[in-house]
């Protein structure tokens, strides 16, 4: 499952990215406790985009085989990373500066990290996590169902990736085709949550009926599935401008991005609000999905950044 | 979801393009749409010229392409119709007139009259000679269409009609209608209708025009004084008309539903245009967050429309899900109308059509967009068909269901 969407030259299924969006919205759907996310669609398609072929060539098989985990270090703390505050720096090959968080850095083999070059010039590099020099700690969130680290880089060894593309318009290349991928797990989380909603306010009896036939219940559970249903048509797009690599790739992901993160967060929140007080407790699995929506909400960047982008985009179009 | 037409539905759409180069006015501007839906103050305005075009479209072949050949259709898959409409909606074609008869109307008579008044009606129908309306709400039955109380007596060969419908689009300029009525009050709610249709010429038929807020008056009020109705013109047994009229609802369906205001692009080029108090209205952060929500709100509509063409093409039937489409879109033109007078401040408020962007286009539908929200369905009841239909939650408990419908509560009592 792990080498589905790794090329079949480089040890993998060589499947498409329509393949890779189903497994997405299971992935979501189930809250796999994986770094599948971080492994697949931020560092192998960061190889994809920019590797040269002896980075391919020495990480991606041992992707598809299981035996390495990938993570994006890009945030530096409480505050947006953008091309032009990011700290961490580069000289002569040796990287050094810190990141946090990192999703799925206490265990990843290698990091694909942003950082700016003595130049100024901010992009991507490829550290070995297990070399010299790299620091590692775990660090608590809101979703303790993915782990995340604070590294330190003290002048580990880093490689430039930017075969092709490079820069910052690799990392926005790159968080874009996540956005689609982390789109689809929202919408399976989105379902998931609603199906849950749904399953308790039928079995669920107040005032002599099942809750679930009063209408401030029913326009709730309406209002969650059209969410998922606008979000779920936003992602086919997105996928689709994915698996052709089209044009309109930056306008759909950006949408998919917004409607399936609002539609997660809104699925999420709601289902504890239907569950009442036992969707407050921890036995429940409610709140997993309630920190789930949280974190792939900020993961790539916040909605209102997306919203930003969005339009951006459609202004450079017009 | 295939974002592509197939060989023969891309032939097909290069013969519309073609066809209505040839023979439509094209618009200047995408939120004509609405303008041209009933075009006139009272809808009388555009009425012979968009006969005489559903003529020329009749006698094309396009006018009912998924109707059976014998009554002028092509007994085309519905994907076909969704195509014609997507081309027909660049051009100025005032189709309002004739959907409740084609979409609503006709298909109900199709699946419960005589092969004599199919004959009859059908094909002076589908070339807009004749005109059809619906006289279905009353002032104390909407939402709660069953509730209807106008009654139907039968004596002899005839039916005898007295009371009164409301909200019925188009009375005032149609020459046939259908209509549900209550012909057994001692019935259950739903057991005791019966279904017609008849002449708006029929003597004791008093139309009023109802004026709306937008000051158009496009719907009436319509009375029936001993209405005379022979027994040959009831569509379906004695007693049966609800389900008739769930089939007429169906098809309403599918023939409602497009926003008919300006839409995202409207927006999104006024505030590319407008300025405000700390420069270009696009440059300010909630204007662009605002913007982004509507731009996926459209985005997913449509796009959920393409999810349904592809059911279609595949010769499935798409489901009730359709119905997310009006529950975004007509609030959505609200908050756009609203929306858009705030970016211009203090002008907002201006209606005249030479200083108002777009012709006013914002502030019409402004005054338009709240019936949007109620007819064919109000977001209330959308919701619940969405919740019952779609998500299989049980029915609202009611108290109406088993009682003789006489003894139903009403405010009255």
């Amino acid at each position: 499952m792990i080498g589905t969407a790794v090329p079949e030259p480089y040890g993998g299924a060589g499947f498409g990215y329509l393949e890779l969006c189903v497994l997405a919205e299971e992935l979501g759907r189930s809250l796999a406790p994986t770094p599948f996310a971080s492994t697949i669609y931020l560092a192998a398609e960061a190889l994809l985009l920019a590797g040269s072929d002896a980075q391919k060539k020495r990480w991606l098989p041992r992707i598809a085989q299981a035996e390495a985990i990938g993570c994006l270090a890009l945030a530096e703390g409480a505050h947006v990373a953008t091309a032009h505050n990011i700290a961490t720096r580069v000289t002569g090959g040796r990287i050094s500066g810190t990141k946090l968080p990192v999703m799925d850095g206490d265990v990843a083999d290698f990091a694909v990290v942003a950082a700016a070059e003595s130049s100024g010039r901010a992009g991507l590099f490829l550290v070995d996590l297990k070399g010299e020099g790299v620091t590692r700690t775990s660090v608590s969130t809101v979703d303790p169902t993915r782990s995340h680290a604070r590294i330190v880089f003290d002048g580990a060894a880093a490689e430039p990736l930017g075969a092709g593309v490079g820069g910052w318009p690799l990392v926005e290349r790159l968080l874009d085709r996540a956005a689609v991928l982390v789109a689809f797990e929202q919408v399976g989380g989105a379902q998931a949550a609603l199906d849950m909603a749904r399953e308790y306010a039928l079995g669920r009896f107040a005032f002599g009926r099942q809750i679930a036939s009063f209408q401030a219940i029913k326009h709730k559970l309406a209002d969650m599935y059209v969410g998922v249903e606008l979000a779920r048509s936003n992602a086919y797009y997105g996928a689709w401008a994915l698996s052709k690599d089209a044009k309109e790739l930056p306008v759909a992901a950006a949408a998919a991005r917004v409607a399936a993160s609002e539609a997660y967060y809104q699925a999420a929140k709601e289902n504890i609000q239907i569950h009442g007080g036992m969707g407050f407790t921890w036995e429940f699995d409610c709140h997993l999905h309630y920190r789930r929506a949280k974190l792939t909400g900020l993961m790539l960047g916040s909605t209102r950044r997306w919203k930003d982008l969005l339009i951006a985009r459609l202004e450079a179009a017009a | 979801m295939d974002f592509d037409d197939t060989r023969e539905e891309a032939e097909f759409r290069k013969e519309v393009r073609q066809w209505l180069a040839a023979n439509a006015e094209p618009k200047s501007g995408a939120f004509e749409t609405w303008q041209s839906r009933y075009p006139g103050r009272d809808g009388y305005e555009g009425l012979e010229r968009a006969k005489e075009f559903q003529a020329k479209k009749a006698d094309a072949g396009f006018a009912a392409l998924h109707w059976p050949v014998e009554w002028g259709g092509r007994a085309l898959p519905p994907i076909y119709q969704v195509i014609y409409s997507q081309e027909e909606t660049k051009y100025l074609v005032a189709r309002g007139y004739f959907e409740i008869g084609l979409g609503m109307c006709m298909p109900t008579l199709f699946a419960f009259g005589t092969e004599e008044q199919k004959r009859r009606h059908a094909p002076v129908a589908l070339r807009g000679q004749e005109v059809w309306c619906q006289l279905f709400s009353e002032p104390g039955a909407g939402s709660d269409l069953a509730g209807l109380r106008t009654r139907a007596q039968k004596n002899g060969d005839e039916w005898v009609i007295n009371g009164q419908k409301i909200w019925t689009s188009g009375a005032h300029w149609a020459d046939w209608a259908i209509l549900v009525a209550r012909s057994d009050p001692k019935a259950a709610k739903h057991k005791g209708l019966t279904f017609f249709f008849l002449s708006m010429k029929t003597p004791g038929i008093e139309t009023r025009r109802i004026k709306q807020i937008s000051g158009a008056s496009h719907f009436n009020e319509v009375y029936f004084t001993d209405v005379r109705i022979p027994d040959s013109q009831r569509l379906g047994a004695v007693g049966a008309g609800w389900g008739v009229a769930i089939t007429t609802l169906m098809n309403e369906r599918l023939t409602s539903g497009d926003l008919r205001g300006p839409d995202f692009e409207e927006i999104f080029g006024l505030a590319r245009s407008v300025g405000l108090e700390d420069g270009p209205a696009i440059k300010n952060s909630a204007v662009r967050e605002r913007l982004a929500d509507i731009y996926v709100k459209t985005q997913g509509v449509r796009l959920t429309r393409f999810r349904t063409m592809t059911a279609l093409s595949r010769g499935e039937t798409p489901g009730p899900e359709n119905s997310i489409g009006k529950l975004v879109n007509a609030p959505k033109a609200q908050e756009i109308a609203s929306f858009a007078m705030d970016l211009l401040d203090m002008g907002g408020v201006v209606m005249d059509k030479d200083t108002a962007p777009l012709r006013a286009a914002f502030q019409e539908s402004l005054l338009s967009s709240p019936g949007g929200r109620i007819a064919a369905g109000t977001d209330e009841i959308l919701r619940n068909i969405i919740a019952e239909r779609v998500l299989g939650l049980p029915q609202d408990v009611r108290v109406d269901r088993d009682l003789p419908f006489d003894e139903l509560p009403t405010g009255a009592r």
